[in-house]
């Protein structure tokens, strides 16, 4: 037993393992940035299901760039908008949507799992594509993730008021001129690409847990459209910049980490969020 | 006088079938038309041509003065409601800050003087105590105030509601008809209100524009809302009936309007509201 918590909690020689890794940390937090701040979009347009979708033909596409020995960030990366945009394209009703997602997601899974049975390189690389692993990225990919994710973010501020007005209020947003249908597919890109860097850190069956569970922490306690995009953010960062710290020592995938956290911040903000107030009573009741 | 909106022989036809047609209408400053019929006739239709969303066949839409256009800042809007879904982060202010501001780019950080706007029409709509509650949080009731306060944010010279009362209790369909026309007053803004109830709103429109099997009647309420006119519109036998400040229509329209229209018998208690 000791020997497993030994396993899981090792913090021998963690300043120097630090040190190795600081350049990760600061991916890593730059990466709970793009994933706090989408996420809160995705909560709004209804679009946790999309992430999951979206992130299994983004590692379709990153196996196969490991297969073919070209860039895993860029192959990750065209997998991703290949899905976002035939979910946005084909999916403009969540009905439609769903089931374009369930059709999509299998076949990516299916042609990612050929291409790493096909792949005769490291194994560590093939296992990391699913579950994660940033400490494993080398410099180059560092820096297409960096660039992606200052794109990412970027993109979200300019755009983050008309579809904030698109995602909560779509029929007055369009009466009032504002490009409902030229943001949604803006916005899809700006998850795609969010997707293909935070698959490099948490793996595409994880990418839930930096995507959605951060923002839909953060609505549990708060329904300012300012806090809300902060603790979703904080919540992101904290959560990955954690899993990288207590991953170090062990040698174990981060993913397991930085999800175990993300949860339990999760948990915490719904037990907050139960016993925050209630607003008058007639509210709950009035609703006709 | 330039009238704000105004219907020149406009027609609106999918396919085969016609909505309306030759439409001629003008909408002046602080006039209130509320636009009646049975569903599928083309009322939503009209208010999208309205908003510059739904290209019509023929004839011409202006406002004051110039073709209708899409994203048009002078038009506010209320659309056909819809409950806001739990979780959306979102407080009864935002929303109507959204009305003032929501088309501009960047982050959604308010200027002094917008603050105060919003503050000025939380207190209008009777808002003010639910301001920083979450939309979701609010009754049906309360969110329509807070529509109503959106739509009137920018002081549009037109408001559009589509069936802004629906599924309301009658003292909040009186509340927030009553918000609605008292932006007329205030600001003098013409006012198209679709409804499938007029009773709510009797006592304030000016004319109605009533739809019904491709043709229309335009009218003072007491013109338009006869058995006479209603019978000659629906080309059946159609009865209004008065009681109380109420109107109730009864009878008349082919069976697939069926389910639109109640049918009461006169002499049965009316427990739903009048059906027009």
């Amino acid at each position: 037993m000791d020997n497993f918590w030994g396993k899981l909690f090792n913090f021998t020689d963690f300043a120097a393992l630090l040190g190795l890794v600081h350049n990760s940390i600061l991916a890593g937090a730059l990466l709970g940035v793009v994933g706090g701040l989408v996420g809160v979009f995705v909560m709004s347009r209804d679009l946790a299901f999309a992430v999951h979708g979206i992130s299994e033909l983004s590692f379709a596409g990153a196996s196969a760039a490991l297969l073919f020995g070209a860039n895993v960030v860029g192959g990750s990366v065209v997998g991703s908008l290949v899905a976002a945009v035939l979910i946005g394209v084909l999916g403009a009703r969540a009905r439609d949507r769903n089931s374009i997602i369930a059709v999509l997601m299998p076949f990516g899974l299916g042609l990612g799992i050929l291409f790493l049975a096909l792949y005769s390189g490291r194994s560590a690389n093939k296992f990391g594509l699913l579950t994660g692993q940033i400490v494993s990225v080398d410099n180059p990919q560092l820096l297409a993730m960096l660039i992606i994710s200052v794109l990412v973010i970027t993109g979200l501020l300019v755009v983050w008021r008309p579809l904030t007005f698109a995602s909560v209020d779509e029929d007055v947003a369009r009466a009032r001129g504002v490009p409902v249908t030229g943001l949604s597919v803006a916005f899809m890109v700006l998850l795609g690409l969010a997707v293909a860097v935070s698959i490099q850190v948490v793996g595409a069956l994880l990418v839930l847990s930096l995507l959605v569970t951060p923002a839909a922490a953060a609505m549990r306690v708060t329904s300012s459209p300012l806090l809300t995009p902060l603790l979703s953010v904080a919540f992101a960062v904290t959560s990955i910049v954690g899993g990288i710290m207590l991953s170090l020592g062990g040698g174990l995938p981060i993913s397991p980490y930085v999800t175990t956290i993300s949860f339990l911040i999760y948990v915490v903000c719904r037990i907050i969020g139960a016993r925050m107030p209630q607003r008058r009573s007639v509210a709950t009741q009035g609703a006709s | 006088m330039t009238p704000v909106l105004d219907f020149r022989s406009a027609s609106l036809r999918f396919g085969e079938r016609t909505l309306w047609s030759e439409l001629t209408l003008a909408v002046n400053a602080g006039e209130f038309v509320a636009v009646l019929g049975p569903n599928g006739t083309g009322k939503t239709s009209l208010l999208k041509a309205v908003l510059g969303e739904q290209k019509i066949s023929s004839g011409s839409i202006e406002l004051l003065g110039s073709p209708v256009r899409h994203g048009d800042r002078r038009i506010g809007y209320i659309p056909q409601q819809k409950l806001i879904e739990r979780g959306t982060p979102l407080r009864a202010r935002d929303l109507i800050a959204l009305g003032l501001s929501g088309e501009r780019w960047g982050l959604p950080i308010s200027t002094r003087a917008e603050r105060a706007r919003v503050d000025e029409l939380l207190v209008a709509v009777g808002a003010t105590a639910f301001a920083n509650a979450p939309v979701a949080s609010l009754s049906g009731g309360e969110q329509q105030r807070v529509r109503v306060g959106q739509s009137i944010a920018a002081n549009p010279a037109l408001l559009l509601c589509d069936e802004p009362l629906l599924s309301l209790d009658l003292a909040h369909q009186r509340e927030v008809s009553e918000l609605i026309n008292a932006q007329r007053k205030r600001s003098g803004a013409a006012i198209v209100f679709v409804t499938h109830d007029v009773n709510p709103i009797l006592g304030m429109v000016d004319k109605v524009l009533y739809l019904a099997a491709g043709r229309f009647r335009i009218g003072t309420p007491d013109d338009v809302l006869t058995s006479e006119t209603l019978s000659e519109l629906y080309g059946t036998p159609v009865d209004v009936f008065r009681s109380q400040g109420r109107i109730v229509v009864v009878g008349g329209p082919d069976s697939h309007e069926h389910h639109e229209h109640d049918h009461h018998v006169p002499d049965l208690p009316v427990h739903r509201t009048g059906v027009i």
